[in-house]
């Protein structure tokens, strides 16, 4: 199956385009497609007749032009007979956006149009979705344009087995500044599920993290798909729902009460280096650390700030979470000092954390973060940036990135996300460097680092 | 690969649902694990011989196919150290539902602990390890992994369990022996791969273990429905 046409089309068939109803899902995703997007579309509707001045194609296979990707939005039953005439047309994939199917109780009528795409090699997501939004080809969401937030262009894929989710996180995405690249909401997934696509965007250029919100797995496909994102070289991030047990299940041994499905879920994929977040407070600022450093960690941290008290938390919230802050050495302490300015030299305190007191400057920071950045003690910088501190510029955070681009070693900013600070959280994000909102959401994001390996 | 014994055990133990003690025990040991000295007695001067020969004191079970947690029912009895006491037991425990005989076991010391086997529908065959006893579901220090488990998953889940330094001897009591746990667990593991077709969930709690051994004192086998 040829993936490729269904995430960068040229030519896309709207399936289901209704003449007298406008609010219909497959008129909003026409009309976004049309005015907006970059492949070029045609309404279908078997009536046919002319809506907003183009020709109503009666079928598919009438578009005098090769299609590439069939967005198929009609009653559930038609959908079969549609699926047959997209592959007599050689369609190349299709979005099966119409519910109705197995989330329905039809079951048989899901298996149908699996039956009918497996024997044509033909790929479609869904049924029961959102689709697709990946600009600037194609955006298959039937949610109208002036109520979506779109992110920048970025490197991130989300995968959802829910699509109100998935847009809530394209929302949060794009409100964190972080880019997305694709979005998918894959619904019933009945042919084309996580595994699939984790192997296509394992192997897609514009992907650097591929983050998943899933409910639940078919049997044993849990297995299958750890093990695959195992074999994967981008980061993989989960998001689960449904962890709490159903009611009134009996176990009758002690293995199956402690082994739970949330339990085993979790184990599994900490097993094989997936990166779960344990809750929606944590999936974006993973994508957005996992994004930028997709090597693993040991989690040894190196801690610069101008404030003893953010040091003092951030000792703690990386004790919490199991990662350690190695101490200095006296005589490296030594070194450093020699370098910072005159004026700090005899105040700050530079064990790790390095506290670079309210008198530093720009150049206290990148001296400190130059220093520990050649430190094989340390495998992780937090930088605690105060932008009230009067001697740092918003500059710091491109010099800052110059040093990761020299040394190779991560680091993760936090900076007070207030409207006023906005440019010094820029300067770290336009440089690919992760910023979190808080002091403890800085060391998740160094957690996500570590655990993005087997364990 | 099961022996025709193994199978023998599954395919008679079907009806019931689950495997009994001293059959589960039978298939463990065949598949090279250590499990307790024991006999089964349906009576009591068979018992009272039986355990002369492995030499009070001596651990007393009920066999019931009705019990599946027998200390929920009263149906072990440690530290049984004279025939009167072992008359006694054996009266006390045919008295409980469904009991068809006694186990004599020999008396094993040393940390308890729990190695388990799940067939979870959506990951497959998966194991779980830590501090087990009639407690394990209070504690829940428990480690699980996806099985087959390779050399580093077992010294993972012996490394990161809380109670990690009880093994390792706490305030002079005796470190367990790693080498004998580890081989434990990568046995069990391969043994639950072989049985993932007929297997639902599998404890053997407790493993017991010590500086020299470590020994299956218990296990039940729940079958796939």
């Amino acid at each position: 199956m040829n993936f490729k046409n269904l995430f960068a089309p040229h030519t896309v068939a709207v399936i289901g385009v209704s003449i007298s109803n406008e609010k219909h899902p497959a008129n909003v995703i026409y009309n976004k497609n049309n005015l907006r997007l970059k492949a070029k579309v045609f309404p279908v509707n078997d009536r046919g007749g002319i809506y907003q001045g183009e020709k109503v194609y009666a079928s598919v296979v009438d578009i005098p032009e090769k299609v590439d990707l069939a967005v198929i939005a009609t009653r559930a039953e038609v959908v079969p007979k549609i699926m047959s005439d997209c592959i007599r047309a050689e369609v190349e994939g299709a979005v099966v956006i119409s519910g109705g199917f197995a989330e329905t109780g039809n079951k048989d009528l899901q298996d149908r149009i699996v039956s009918i795409a497996k024997e044509a090699d033909f790929a479609f997501i869904g049924p029961n979705c959102l689709g697709i939004y990946s600009p600037p080809y194609v955006d298959t969401f039937f949610i109208p344009s002036e109520r979506i937030v779109r992110p920048e262009r970025g490197k991130v894929t989300l995968i959802s087995q829910s699509g109100g989710i998935l847009v809530d996180h394209i929302i949060k995405l794009a409100g964190e500044g972080v880019g997305l690249s694709i979005a998918v909401s894959i619904g019933n997934k009945a042919l084309i599920g996580e595994i699939e696509l984790l192997d296509y965007f394992a192997n897609d250029p514009e992907t650097n993290v591929i983050a998943f919100y899933i409910e639940g797995f078919a049997e044993k496909e849990g297995r299958e798909f750890v093990l695959r994102a195992r074999q994967c070289q981008k980061p993989v991030v989960v998001l689960k729902a449904g962890k709490t047990p159903r009611g009134g299940q009996t176990v009758s041994s002690h293995t199956a009460s402690m082994a739970g499905d949330y339990e085993v879920f979790a184990s599994a994929l900490a097993q094989n280096g997936v990166v779960e977040a344990k809750d929606e407070f944590e999936l974006i600022p993973f994508c957005e650390a996992l994004c930028c450093y997709q090597n693993p960690i040991t989690g040894n941290i190196g801690i610069i700030t101008g404030s003893g008290g953010h040091g003092a938390l951030a000792v703690d919230a990386c004790f919490s979470h199991n990662l350690s802050v190695p101490t200095l050495r006296d005589e490296d302490q030594f070194e450093v000092k020699g370098k910072l300015s005159p004026r700090i030299q005899a105040i700050a305190s530079l064990r790790n954390p390095i506290d670079l007191t309210g008198s530093a400057v720009d150049d206290d920071f990148v001296v400190a973060a130059n220093f520990l950045s050649r430190r094989e003690e340390v495998d992780c910088i937090l930088i605690l940036l105060l932008p009230y501190v009067p001697g740092i510029t918003s500059d710091l955070g491109a010099r800052l990135s110059q040093i990761y681009r020299q040394t190779n070693k991560p680091m993760i900013a936090y900076v007070p996300h207030v409207e006023k600070y906005l440019m010094f959280v820029e300067g770290f994000q336009l440089n690919q460097i992760p910023v979190a909102h808080s002091i403890e959401e800085a060391v998740h994001m160094a957690e996500a680092l570590r655990r993005n390996q087997p364990c | 690969m099961l022996t025709q014994e193994m199978k023998d055990i599954l395919s008679a133990s079907k009806e019931t649902g689950w495997v009994l003690e001293p059959q589960a025990k039978r298939l463990l040991s065949s598949a090279g694990l250590t499990v307790s000295r024991f006999f089964f007695a349906t009576g009591v001067e068979e018992a009272i011989r039986l355990a002369k020969e492995i030499g009070y004191p001596v651990v007393g079970k009920v066999v019931s196919p009705r019990v599946i947690h027998k200390s929920e029912k009263n149906g072990v009895e440690l530290g049984i150290d004279s025939e009167r006491k072992l008359r006694e037991t054996f009266h006390r425990f045919s008295k409980i539902e469904g009991f068809v005989g006694m186990l004599v076991e020999e008396m094993v010391s040393g940390i308890e602990l729990i190695v388990g086997a799940k067939n979870d529908y959506q990951f497959g065959p998966v194991i779980l390890f830590g501090i087990g006893g009639v407690w394990a579901e209070i504690y829940r220090d428990v480690i699980l992994k996806m099985a087959p488990l390779i050399q580093k998953d077992i010294d993972s889940m012996t490394r990161c369990l809380k109670a990690r330094p009880l093994l390792e001897g706490y305030r002079g009591s005796n470190p367990v022996n790693f080498e004998e746990l580890s081989k434990l667990i990568m046995t069990f593991s391969n043994l639950v791969m072989d049985l993932e077709g007929d297997m639902d969930s599998i404890d053997l709690n407790p493993v017991i273990c010590s500086m020299e051994r470590c020994v299956v004192a218990d296990a039940r086998i729940m079958l796939r429905s």
